[in-house]
C-alpha cells in the first residue's frame, strides 16, 4: 500500500513501453499475403523484344527474384547499383517488372499521349534508362497498364519478390534493396530455395 | 515515391480546402455510388490515412478503376473486397474482420469498459460504506471543545 504512489509511474513506464515500440515499427512495410503463395501468373511483352512475351510458367524450375522498377522511380535509382553488382554475381536469375513507364510518371499528361505511342514511348524511355544506369535484368517485361503490379500487391516502386522453383512467393522486399538486405537477408534465402529439390 | 508524397501532401490540401474526393468517372450515377461506397472501405496503400476514394494517388487511381471494372462485370462488394485482400492483406480494410489475431482490437476497448466501471462502482461503494464514523458523547465533546478554540484562536489573531 505504501508503493501506491509508484501505480503512475508504472503506468507511464508502461505507456512509453508501448510507444517506444510503435516507433520502431515501419507502418509503410505491410506484410504481403501472397508470401508462400503461388506468384500471380503473368504473361507480358519483353523489352528487348516487345513481339515476344515471358510467362511466369517460363520461369518454372529456378529460383529468381522479380524486381518492380521504372524510370521514373527515384528510388529505384537509388537500389540500382546494388543490383548491377549482384547481376555480375550471376546467382540468381533478375527478372525487371517495369511498372507503368509512361502512365505511372507523374510529369507526363495521359490525355496528350495516344493509347498507340504509349508502348513505343514506353519501350523507348525504358531502354534510355537501361542503357544510362546499366542494365542488370536478365530479362525485363513491360506492365504498360499495371495490371500485374496490382496482381503482386505492388504498392510502391521498387519492390523485389524471391520466387522458389514451384512459382512460389518466398520472400517481399519493399523499398530499395540496400546492401545489407542483399547480403543478409536475400542471397542467404536464395541460397537455401535452390538446395530445395 | 517523392510524387506520391506530394500527392498526398496536396490532397491534404485539397480536403482542408473543401473536403473533395474524387470526381466519378463513369456515366452511370447508381454504379458510381456503389464505387464510391466501397472505395470509402478500402485504404490506400500510399497515403495510409486516406480511402482509395480520397486519395489522389496513383495506386488509388487504378484500385477505383478496378472497383469500378469489377462491380460493372457483375461482381458483388464482398467477392471485390477479397479481391483486394488477397493483394494487399487485411490492411487494405478499415473494418478488420473478425477472427483470433484481431480479437483484442476488437473487444479491447469493451473488456477496458467494463473494468474500468467496475473499479470505480467498487471503489465508490466501499467510500459509502467508511464514511461518517459514529461518535460518543465524550468524543463529541471534545470536538467541539477543539473547533471552539480554533474559532477563538482566529478572532485573536
Amino acid at each position: 500500500m505504501k508503493a501506491k504512489f509508484l501505480v503512475p509511474l508504472f503506468l507511464f513506464l508502461l505507456l512509453v513501453g508501448f510507444l517506444g515500440f510503435g516507433l520502431s515499427l515501419n507502418p509503410r512495410e505491410v506484410p504481403s499475403p501472397l508470401i508462400d503463395k503461388p506468384a500471380p501468373d503473368f504473361t507480358l511483352a519483353r523489352l528487348d523484344n516487345p513481339e515476344q512475351t515471358l510467362a511466369l510458367a517460363d520461369m518454372k524450375g529456378q529460383v529468381w527474384l522479380l524486381n518492380v522498377w521504372a524510370s521514373w522511380c527515384v528510388a529505384c535509382r537509388q537500389e540500382h547499383p546494388v543490383l548491377v553488382a549482384l547481376a555480375k554475381r550471376k546467382e540468381v536469375p533478375l527478372v525487371g517488372l517495369n511498372y507503368k513507364e509512361v502512365r505511372g510518371d507523374g510529369g507526363i499528361d495521359m490525355r496528350k499521349v495516344a493509347a498507340e505511342n504509349e508502348l513505343p514511348m514506353a519501350i523507348e524511355r525504358a531502354r534510355d534508362w537501361l542503357q544510362s544506369h546499366g542494365d542488370p535484368y536478365d530479362v525485363s517485361i513491360l506492365d504498360i497498364n499495371g495490371r500485374v503490379g496490382i496482381d503482386f500487391g505492388v504498392y510502391g516502386v521498387p519492390e523485389t519478390f524471391l520466387i522458389d522453383k514451384q512459382g512460389v512467393i518466398r520472400h517481399k522486399h519493399i523499398g530499395p534493396i540496400t546492401p545489407d538486405a542483399l547480403r543478409d537477408t536475400i542471397l542467404p534465402k536464395v541460397a537455401a530455395l535452390k538446395a530445395e529439390s | 515515391m517523392r510524387r506520391f508524397l506530394l500527392a498526398c501532401g496536396l490532397s491534404l490540401f485539397a480536403l482542408v480546402a473543401h473536403a473533395q474526393t474524387a470526381e466519378p468517372v463513369a456515366a452511370d450515377q447508381a454504379l458510381e455510388e456503389r464505387v464510391m461506397a466501397l472505395s470509402h472501405k478500402l485504404r490506400c496503400l500510399v497515403c495510409q490515412n486516406q480511402s482509395i476514394a480520397e486519395s489522389d494517388a496513383d495506386l488509388a487511381v487504378d484500385l477505383r478503376e478496378q472497383v469500378r471494372e469489377q462491380l460493372s462485370a457483375g461482381k458483388n462488394e464482398d467477392e471485390i473486397a477479397d479481391y483486394m485482400v488477397a493483394r494487399y492483406g487485411d490492411f487494405v480494410l478499415y473494418e478488420p474482420p473478425m477472427r483470433g489475431s484481431t480479437l483484442l482490437l476488437w473487444l479491447g476497448p469493451l473488456v477496458l469498459a467494463v473494468v474500468g466501471i467496475g473499479v470505480l462502482m467498487l471503489r465508490l461503494s466501499r467510500r459509502n460504506k467508511e464514511s461518517a464514523p459514529v461518535l460518543n458523547e465524550a468524543q463529541r465533546a471534545k470536538a467541539r471543545a477543539l473547533l471552539e478554540k480554533d474559532d477563538n484562536n482566529g478572532t485573536q489573531a
